[in-house]
């Protein structure tokens, strides 16, 4: 088992986000969180990589107790790609990736022909490979999105922790890197908006609701008529994806609030 | 590829060339001053007391060289190195560029304290003006530590809190001053206040090198940590740095530094502002050369600022203060501007 949520409780300014969560992540798997806005997704991924930490329950890497692993434990093992990065610095696509080996290097050990190695896999991985030496600020959001990937792939993790990976994407690249993601031989815990691409490319989806679980299961099993209407409040018809056995919403636009 | 100046090769020549300007400033400053002296007098007086070398030399002008102007010098190069360093630290903590060494309240906090020291007489005359300004440096620097982290931390948090900081303790300066001090006195502060390189001597430089040398191994130490804070703490804490450790570790030593430098020569603006950007601008933003490629740049620009000021108005010294400002932010403009982003 990767990840191990159990009954964990996160409030912020008195407001209760998480509620009782529960969850486990297979080692390998792509988990989808779903949810509308402020549904708990983004808190709950902040809780896994302990950015914040749960005022009650456990969760556990791995089988260790999270809270007793120091920063670089974390950092060496769990990736985080951020919604939205930024920064005032003039820096170069290559030196954000190079961020990446960050956990993995000593105080003053220069960088090696691995750190390269790894840098240049990364970079090729989302389709930057000839970009390195751009500034990060003439990137588009698409690119600053991939070049945030690369970093996180450099950090070498055994679980990558995305939210909202293809806010910012073109089509093309919200395909791309879910395929990436899903090919990757890591646990990987996504949180998603389209809920047609988290059925596609998600192992399983764990849908959150005012910072409960409502269900948790492969996207057949749980992406049905009765939850969308309960969690989302929309009608929808749902089909069989291109992709083999993947369920694929159809909404229904022109009678929104009639329960089916 | 290629990066801005990467390997050792490079960066070993840039460091050498940087030293280089750093000595010759430093001789430009000791071979230029209100009473003229020979070079050839200044160059013997040196290899006196440097390697011993027995030249018959003058009492005074030995004396005008090495226990004035050197140790003016010196102390010079090491402040505006200090002052450099911490601004290039807090810029990358606060990821604000706008952040400097007095931005924690750091210089409003040593004034309160001289101005204590000097018109109340706090400490009764065991406490010198220097350790006074020390003191009520470190009292605002933890005051406003206290209220960031009452206000939940966070760098716009912490830089407000500097603000408020600061102005509480520029308002007591103000207050005593025009409550309690002559015009001679307020004459005094002034000068301080802005800035004053004319009593210091050999002591103050050991004080001045050893707070330096220790600034500049602790933030080197944490060069890589600087540089995972580009993208925020949280990205930060996301690459297994610990980030409220660093913090505090690095607001402690922009503090001591700036407060020694501070309770040496008063509040010398700008350095610690604008030494960084400009450094920036010539190796990028990788702190494992910006930092002491700002430490150095830093200590060169307080030497020059320092000479100007003792030649630019002949018979008189003006508070080096003025000049940094005067001459620096001229030539920081030319450098934004021709560093300006393409549209």
């Amino acid at each position: 088992m990767s990840f191990s949520v159990r009954d964990v409780s996160w409030s912020a300014g008195g407001k209760l986000i998480l509620d009782a969560v529960g969850l486990d992540v297979p080692e390998g798997a792509t988990l989808g969180l779903i949810g509308p806005n402020g549904s708990g997704k983004s808190s709950l991924l902040k809780l896994l990589c302990r950015l914040r930490q749960p005022q009650g329950g456990v969760v556990t890497l791995g089988g260790d107790d999270l809270a007793s692993l120091t920063r670089l434990a974390i950092a060496q093992r769990v990736a985080v790609v951020e919604q939205q990065a930024a920064t005032l610095e003039e820096l170069t696509v290559r030196e954000v990736v190079a961020l990446g080996r960050t956990p993995h290097r000593g105080r003053f050990s220069p960088w090696t022909a691995a750190d390269e190695a790894i840098l240049r896999r990364a970079l090729d991985q989302v389709d930057l490979g000839g970009r390195g030496d751009q500034s990060w600020h003439t990137l588009s959001g698409g690119e600053r999105q991939r070049v945030q990937i690369a970093r996180a792939l450099a950090q070498e993790p055994r679980e990558l922790l995305l939210d909202e990976p293809t806010n910012h994407l073109d089509i093309q690249h919200q395909i791309e890197i879910l395929a990436l993601v899903e090919r990757l031989p890591l646990t990987s815990i996504v949180a998603l908006h389209d809920l047609n691409l988290a059925a596609a490319f998600c192992d399983l989806v764990l849908v959150l609701k005012a910072g409960r679980v409502v269900a948790a299961g492969p996207p057949a099993a749980v992406l049905t008529q009765g939850l969308l209407w309960e969690v989302f409040g929309v009608r929808a018809q749902i089909g069989r994806s291109t992709r083999a056995g993947r369920p694929h919403i159809q909404f229904l636009y022109d009678d929104p609030v009639r329960r089916p | 590829m290629t990066r801005r100046l990467g390997g050792w090769g490079p960066r070993a020549l840039f460091a050498l060339a940087g030293l280089a300007v750093l000595l010759a400033a430093i001789a430009l400053a000791v071979s230029i001053g209100e009473i003229a002296i020979p070079p050839a007098t200044t160059f013997k007086t040196l290899a006196n007391r440097l390697f011993g070398a027995g030249y018959e030399v003058g009492r005074v002008q030995a004396g005008v060289v090495w226990e004035y102007r050197m140790s003016r010098a010196l102390v010079a190069a090491c402040c505006g190195g200090a002052l450099a360093l911490s601004g290039v630290v807090l810029q990358a903590l606060l990821r604000n560029p706008l952040a400097e060494p007095y931005v924690l309240g750091i210089s409003a906090g040593a004034s309160t304290g001289a101005v204590g020291v000097m018109i109340v007489g706090f400490g009764a005359g065991a406490l010198s003006l220097s350790g006074g300004a020390f003191l009520g440096a470190l009292a605002a620097f933890a005051l406003v530590l206290l209220l960031a982290r009452g206000a939940r931390g966070g760098s716009d948090r912490t830089i407000l809190a500097g603000v408020a900081g600061s102005q509480l303790f520029n308002a007591l300066t103000a207050y005593i001053v025009t409550s309690s001090a002559d015009a001679e006195q307020a004459r005094g502060v002034m000068f301080w206040l802005l800035g004053n390189l004319g009593g210091v001597r050999w002591p103050d430089v050991y004080l001045a090198a050893a707070v330096a040398a220790a600034g500049f191994a602790i933030c080197i130490s944490q060069a890589r940590a600087l540089d995972a804070f580009s993208f925020g703490e949280e990205a930060a804490a996301a690459l297994g740095v610990p980030v409220a450790r660093l913090r505090l570790v690095l607001f402690a030593a922009t503090a001591l530094m700036t407060a020694a430098m501070v309770s040496i020569v008063g509040s010398i603006g700008f350095v610690g502002l604008v030494i960084p950007h400009a450094a920036r601008m010539l190796v990028g933003s990788g702190h494992g050369l910006l930092l002491p490629a700002s430490a150095l740049a830093g200590a060169i620009f307080m030497v020059l600022a320092d000479i100007l000021s003792r030649i630019v108005v002949p018979g008189q010294i003006l508070p080096i203060g003025v000049v940094t400002a005067l001459f620096g932010a001229p030539a920081f403009a030319l450098l934004l501007y021709r560093a300006r982003r393409p549209e």
